[in-house]
């Protein structure tokens, strides 16, 4: 019966294996073959002799470090006042469902709003600036990546915070604690699980989104997705690319360890 | 008190008029007679009829409707025979690791998965095209599909099972009569999870559709880098409204069999992002 069993999820296995582990293998296996297809190690030594890669990188990290810092800024409060609006969960669906057109459609318009007459633009000259260049800016970049990001923060903070115990916060309350103790010793420690997969669902997403630094920044922004892009489509080196998409994964890894859930004293 | 509600009402408000100010920016500008996205001129819909005769882009919609529908179906299957596979694995390490990477799969950024596709469909000679987009979208689709079958299958009650076999049934009928219509509520999900990100996917497919067949979001990369055409507008309206409607209808079959603790189960559009606390 077991053996049944594992004839059905075969397609599973198969699947992965060959659509998930292969790939990644290859990628591997790229990274240390030159243009011709021959064995080197200059990728690699490449990539991590470079300052202008090295500088990629770091400013790749520094661009997903504020986008995630800015939505959990912005998504925090917004979850939590969430939790207490009566038909929270209608509430929600209405804060994500933006989520559901295609990121393309909301970069593009962006480049209206943030074009030189367009709404910003207006709005600034109505207030007695002049027009400013914002399109194509890293800051820009910031501001289209935090919009685009702020609902896959707000999901799991609002799973989070609504999965408190409402006992738990109506026992701080009896035992004296105002607001905003509560808020700090009850209510903050409980949500953090859901702070960790935010940070999960914004960072890494933030260092590859190349769509947004083409479209946006005008290619003033570098992120490791965007490098990656260039190298495999555009450059078609693709062991420098390989290697760069070698650094993204173990920087996953790296994330994903960090914002693991801790097994001892929390609650699930 | 109530000055704190007046308070967190206004803020939720400011961050209501924020995530859609842009989105309906997009749909005004669909009408607007000048053909750029600041200066309005008046009402028009000749952007809608110029989208209507555009057949380029018409059969695009359908080709994308054609990936999303065939993936996610196939996504469906694999993933939850995958997740039963998963959740009867005897070892509880070996289960342990298996979610775990699954995990994995669906944090991981989509340019590897395109760019890593992109080697493999190269190596093995496979023409880019329509079954390269659809053989992608699948992989993707599958860990979502599995992350929405396996809690599910966890709050089976196990002794049905037991039960089943006890009467007789042999491993097909306790799957198809028991397994199945337990988990029906998540394999429902997925479904619906893997059909959202197979429509919203830019990256991976960028990787890999090739000279010759695009999706939706491809083909709107390229028109947008050309500048601003209010054609895209009028689409952008068109599928938003669809799209409204769609989760609008998901959402209240899922509200009539939510059990109340259960957080609300969709979850927005890319693979990596749905990862829950």
């Amino acid at each position: 019966m077991d053996k049944q069993r594992k004839l059905l999820s075969a397609p599973y296995y198969l699947w992965m294996g060959l659509f998930v582990v292969v790939p990644v293998l290859l990628m591997l296996f790229q990274s240390f073959r030159d243009m011709d297809g021959s064995f080197t190690f200059l990728n690699l030594k490449g990539y991590f002799t470079s300052p202008v890669y090295l500088y990629m990188t770091g400013q790749s990290f520094l661009y997903a470090f504020l986008i995630t810092a800015m939505t959990l800024f912005i998504s925090y409060p917004a979850a939590y006042f969430l939790t207490k609006t009566k038909h929270k969960q209608l509430w929600l669906l209405v804060l994500i469902l933006p989520t559901w057109i295609n990121i393309l459609l909301k970069a593009y318009a962006f480049i209206g709003i943030l074009s030189q007459s367009g709404l910003v633009n207006q709005l600034l000259g109505v207030m007695g600036v002049g027009p400013q260049p914002l399109l194509f800016t890293r800051s820009s970049f910031l501001i289209v990546a935090t919009y685009i990001e702020i609902p896959f923060m707000l999901l799991p903070l609002f799973n989070a915070l609504d999965g408190i115990e409402g006992s738990l916060i109506l026992a701080s309350r009896d035992l004296g604690a105002n607001e905003w103790q509560t808020f700090r010793s009850v209510v903050y420690p409980l949500s953090l699980s859901g702070v960790r997969s935010g940070i999960q669902a914004v960072f890494i997403p933030s260092l590859s989104l190349f769509m947004l630094t083409r479209l946006i920044a005008g290619n003033r922004v570098m992120t490791l997705g965007t490098a990656i892009e260039q190298h495999f489509l555009v450059t078609k080196n693709w062991g420098m690319g390989s290697v760069m998409g070698i650094v993204l994964i173990v920087i996953v890894f790296v994330v994903m360890g960090l914002t693991r859930k801790h097994q001892r004293g929390g609650i699930g | 008190m109530k000055k704190n509600t007046k308070r967190s009402s206004v803020y939720l408000a400011v961050v209501f008029i924020l995530l859609y100010l842009p989105i309906l920016y997009l749909f005004f500008y669909s009408f607007n007679k000048a053909g750029t996205m600041n200066q309005f001129q008046g009402f028009t819909f000749k952007h809608y009829s110029a989208l209507q005769k555009d057949t380029r882009l018409l059969i695009i919609a359908l080709d994308t409707l054609r990936v999303a529908l065939l993936s996610s179906l196939a996504a469906t299957v694999i993933g939850t025979l995958g997740a039963i596979g998963i959740y009867f694995s005897r070892a509880k390490r070996t289960q342990r690791i298996l979610i775990n990477l699954n995990t994995i799969l669906l944090v991981s950024p989509d340019v590897i998965i395109g760019a890593s596709f992109l080697l493999l469909f190269t190596l093995i000679g496979f023409r880019l095209g329509f079954y390269s987009v659809l053989v992608s979208h699948i992989a993707f689709s599958i860990p979502i599909v599995v992350l929405m079958v396996l809690p599910k299958l966890e709050e089976m009650n196990e002794h049905m099972i037991t039960a089943g076999r006890d009467l007789g049934a042999n491993q097909w009928q306790v799957l198809k009569e028991i397994i199945l219509p337990d988990i029906r509520p998540g394999v429902f999900a997925g479904f619906f999870m893997a059909f959202t990100y197979s429509i919203d996917d830019f990256a991976v497919s960028f990787f890999v559709t090739g000279n010759g067949f695009a999706t939706l979001a491809v083909e709107i990369y390229s028109r947008a880098r050309q500048g601003v055409s209010l054609e895209i507008n009028a689409l952008s309206t068109l599928l938003f409204l669809v799209t409204i409607g769609l989760v609008l209808i998901y959402y209240f079959i899922q509200k009539k069999q939510r059990s109340k603790k259960q957080p609300l189960s969709l979850d927005p559009t890319n693979h990596e992002k749905a990862v829950r606390p």
